[in-house]
């Protein structure tokens, strides 16, 4: 080595010297710094192969950074472990000595040198030193062969620590530096990964950092739209304020609220503000902020709350519900006992509770009487509820717990049942039924009364109905008798009058001397003959003329005629006898006696029967037939007087009875059938007029006929 | 029989002998000239053959009444002109009317006594228009003295 370095002159040296010095201005690179640095340290002062060792910041090893003269990658990667204590690199690195190590020829010399890849060449240990004293070595230069070594290695060796000593150091302060700024960057998308505007200001409020949330609502470019810009204007103002006045109050963190404007658009946001003051050494005293946004928790705050209002409304409103149906289920004078679906009473009104409920101070007696109540109750809603029916009515026998008197009572109950089909409630309302029995009671009296006198009615009402069904089929009969009697009565009278017809045709034609002259003696016997056959005509005629009358076979043949006309006829028919009676006969009729309508022949036949009576029974006197006529009323009166023996007034209206004789004894006096004015007054009826009587005993009788003038058709 | 008497001649119908052969002798003395029958189909028989100038009917009468009797009379040309008087015992109501409706001329209810029915036979004779025929015997009608 020595002969090396003699071999360069001093101004080489220099030169040499100057461009391994410009070399590591040069260069700030170790590995590039090492790589010449050897080379410079073969080519200059002859020394190789070698083998620079470095300690990087932190590690216990010295790693290999650059070789020379030495074959092969094994060099490049060579690793001194700094933890081997034992080995003589180790104790060279730490005590910051040189060393030196022969070339080893027995095991037992390379057991002593460490394994490097001079392997068992001779090589020495030189430390790269800091330039501070107290400082550990950074390096060693290991440097192969036996010799000496040149004293221009110590400056190079100085030189060479100095540079790298240097590189080490940038290298630090740039992996330093890096390191801040991917921690500075991962702290920045840390907080714009957070979704909530964070920010740091200063004291005065400038902001310094904000992530992009907060940048959306705190900042805008001047491109951006002016409402946009105005919003974060405000947003700004509003985060000032805020802030200063937090910070003047408190220390520490706070927590209030802010409201922002959305920049976006325009909407109105809601944010709870944290911000805590931080101090830092370096930087002073600044505010972090983070805005959490309670926007939508506000609103479904608000929601709620609103929420809550209703239901309170709604319960209040319910509440007025109930009590206003308390009152009227209290008002109610029947007991009402609503029970739910477990048969628990959940509700009574004041009446219920007379009965249901114990009261204070309750007799024994009283409790007992309410709790059978209650269990007469309990089983009529058990009833109910186990059973279909929406309602049920029935009787329960409770009693009235003041008195204990029994009170039966009318229950209806219904069900009532949610929109879901489901049983929420029994309503039950009890009724007094005492009046209603007693009612009852007094009903059932009643109409037993009510049925009897009904009964004893129809009995008395069939009994009649029996009495009109006889009397009606006695009716029939009568009528049928008397159709029979009359029919019979004609058909006799027609039999009699064939036999009659020839006896009086024949008498006559003897009196009239047909057969030749007769004797005084049997003149007068036939005349006896005759007027005996005479009489027994007109009883016959008289039979026909009632059975006609009740038969309902004398037709009226109404016509106009003049009474004196009639009057005369009457007279002239009844002449033989008048003559005989030596009466006095006076007719006594108006000038102005007006027409009549009415049945002739009818007429005729009652005056005839009236004036032959007052004939018969006259023995002296007179008899007066007159004619009134009545303008009131319409009718004409036709009278005939007489002065003969009367009529007894208690007999006067016997008189016109059929078959009717004042005498009717069989040596009476006058004959006839009796028939004579009964059939002057059913004639009379005919005629729509009546017959009427005057009489005294002794004095003699007036028999009226009443017509009317103008009869009826 | 085709040569009559000068005297009106009658037929006297009626089935109760008593009461026809009366009338029968009482107008045969009362000059009038008198034949007789017992029932209605006689009394045809009687009036087509003797062309009596009345007839005195009887209206109760076995075999044919004296209704259909009168309806046939009046219904055949040869005895339509004969005035009938119809004479009864019954008075009832209707009889009158059938008596007319069937063509009675006059109406007579027994009991009647013989001169009582002359003098209505004399009425009804009277007062009917006298044929050609009867004209000529018109004025021989015997007077009775009853």
């Amino acid at each position: 080595m020595g002969q090396a370095a003699a071999a360069l002159g001093d101004d080489q040296l220099l030169a040499a010297k100057v461009r391994l010095l410009e070399a590591f201005v040069s260069r700030s690179d170790i590995t590039d710094c090492t790589q010449y640095a050897l080379q410079w340290l073969a080519e200059v002062l002859g020394l190789s192969p070698s083998l620079c060792l470095l300690r990087p910041e932190g590690e216990e090893a010295l790693f290999t950074v650059g070789a020379h003269g030495l074959p092969g990658t094994a060099a490049s990667r060579f690793i001194a472990s700094l933890e081997d204590w034992s080995s003589p690199l180790v104790t060279a690195f730490s005590n910051r000595e040189h060393a030196f190590f022969r070339s080893a020829h027995t095991a037992a010399e390379r057991k002593r040198r460490p394994s490097t890849p001079f392997e068992d060449s001779a090589f020495h240990v030189v430390p790269l030193l800091a330039a501070e004293l107290h400082h550990d070595a950074f390096g060693l230069l290991l440097i192969g062969g036996g010799g000496a070594l040149p004293s221009e290695l110590r400056w190079f060796t100085a030189l060479f620590a100095q540079k790298l000593a240097q590189v080490l150091r940038q290298q630090a302060l740039m992996e330093g530096d890096r390191k801040q700024g991917r921690e500075r960057s991962l702290l920045y998308n840390i907080i714009n990964a957070v979704t909530d505007p964070i920010l740091l200001t200063d004291t005065e409020g400038r902001l310094l950092i904000a992530n992009q949330r907060a940048l959306t609502l705190f900042t805008a470019s001047e491109e951006e739209s002016e409402g946009r810009r105005g919003a974060v204007r405000m947003n700004n103002m509003l985060l000032s304020s805020a802030l200063s006045s937090k910070a003047i109050e408190e220390t520490g963190a706070a927590r209030r609220e802010l409201l922002l404007v959305n920049p976006a658009d325009g909407s109105d946001l809601v944010f709870e503000l944290l911000s805590a003051i931080t101090d830092d050494p370096r930087q002073g005293s600044g505010v972090v902020s983070i805005l959490r946004n309670v926007t939508d928790l506000r609103r479904a705050s608000e929601e709620i709350e609103e929420n809550y209002r209703r239901l309170r409304i709604a319960e209040v409103q319910a509440r007025a519900e109930s009590d206003r149906l308390n009152l009227i289920i209290d008002s109610v004078a029947d007991p009402i006992v609503v029970t739910d679906a477990s048969g628990a009473t959940s509700l009574m009104n004041e009446p219920a509770e007379r009965l249901f409920t114990v009261p204070v101070r309750a007799s024994a007696l009283e409790q007992r009487w309410v709790q059978a109540n209650d269990a007469h109750f309990s089983s009529f809603i058990a009833g109910m509820l186990v059973s279909a029916d929406q309602r049920r009515v029935g009787e329960i026998a409770l009693i009235d717990p003041k008195l204990g008197e029994p009170l039966p009572v009318e229950a209806i109950a219904g069900k009532i049942v949610s929109d879901h089909g489901e049983l929420t409630a029994v309503v039950t309302i009890l009724h007094d039924r005492r009046e209603a029995l007693e009612k009852g009671k007094l009903y059932e009296q009643l109409k037993g009364a009510s049925d009897e006198l009904e009964r004893r009615i129809q009995a008395a009402t069939s009994d009649i109905a029996h009495q009109n069904e006889l009397l009606r089929r006695q009716a029939i009969e009568l009528e049928q008798a008397s159709a029979l009697k009359s029919q019979f009565l004609a058909n006799m009278s027609h039999e009699f009058r064939t036999p009659l017809n020839a006896m009086l045709g024949y008498t006559s034609m003897l009196l009239q001397g047909v057969a030749g002259p007769l004797d005084s003696s049997a003149k007068r016997h036939l005349s006896r003959v005759e007027s005996n056959g005479r009489h027994l005509l007109t009883i016959i005629n008289e039979i026909l003329d009632i059975s006609r009358i009740e038969a309902g076979r004398m037709p009226l043949q109404v016509s106009r005629f003049d009474v004196p006309e009639l009057v005369a006829e009457v007279r002239s028919e009844l002449e033989p006898i008048i003559m005989r009676s030596k009466l006095a006969i006076t007719v006594h009729l108006p000038k102005d006696v007006p027409q009549l309508v009415s049945d002739r022949q009818k007429v005729k036949q009652i005056l005839l029967n009236l004036l032959s009576n007052s004939l018969k029974f006259t023995h002296q006197g007179r008899i007066t037939v007159s004619a009134t006529r009545n303008a009131r009323d319409r009718t004409m009166s036709l009278s005939v007087s007489d002065t003969g023996i009367g009529i007894a007034p208690s007999d006067q209206a016997k008189i016109f009875e059929d078959f009717r004789q004042l005498d009717n004894s069989p040596t009476r006096a006058y004959g006839g059938t009796g028939l004579g004015l009964s059939i002057c007054r059913r004639l009379a009826q005919m005629l729509d007029g009546s017959i009427s009587v005057q009489s005294q005993v002794g004095k003699g009788s007036m028999f009226t006929l009443v017509l009317p003038i103008r009869g009826r058709k | 029989m085709k040569v009559k008497s000068e005297r009106p001649r009658v037929l006297v119908v009626d089935d109760y002998p008593d009461a026809r052969e009366m009338y029968a002798e009482y107008l045969q003395y009362s000059g009038f000239d008198v034949i007789e029958a017992g029932n209605g189909i006689e009394a045809l028989e009687r009036a087509a053959d003797s062309a009596p100038d009345i007839i005195l009917m009887d209206l109760s009468l076995p075999v044919m009444d004296g209704w259909e009797a009168t309806r046939r009379l009046k219904a055949d040309k040869a005895t339509a002109d004969i005035p009938i008087v119809a004479l009864t015992g019954h008075a009832l109501a209707g009889i009158l009317e059938g008596a007319k409706n069937a063509g009675c001329d006059a109406f007579i209810t027994k009991p009647c006594l013989p001169e009582d029915l002359v003098k209505e036979i004399q009425k009804v004779l009277s007062a009917a228009t006298p044929s050609t025929t009867r004209t000529r015997r018109s004025g021989k009608y015997a007077k009775t003295n009853g």
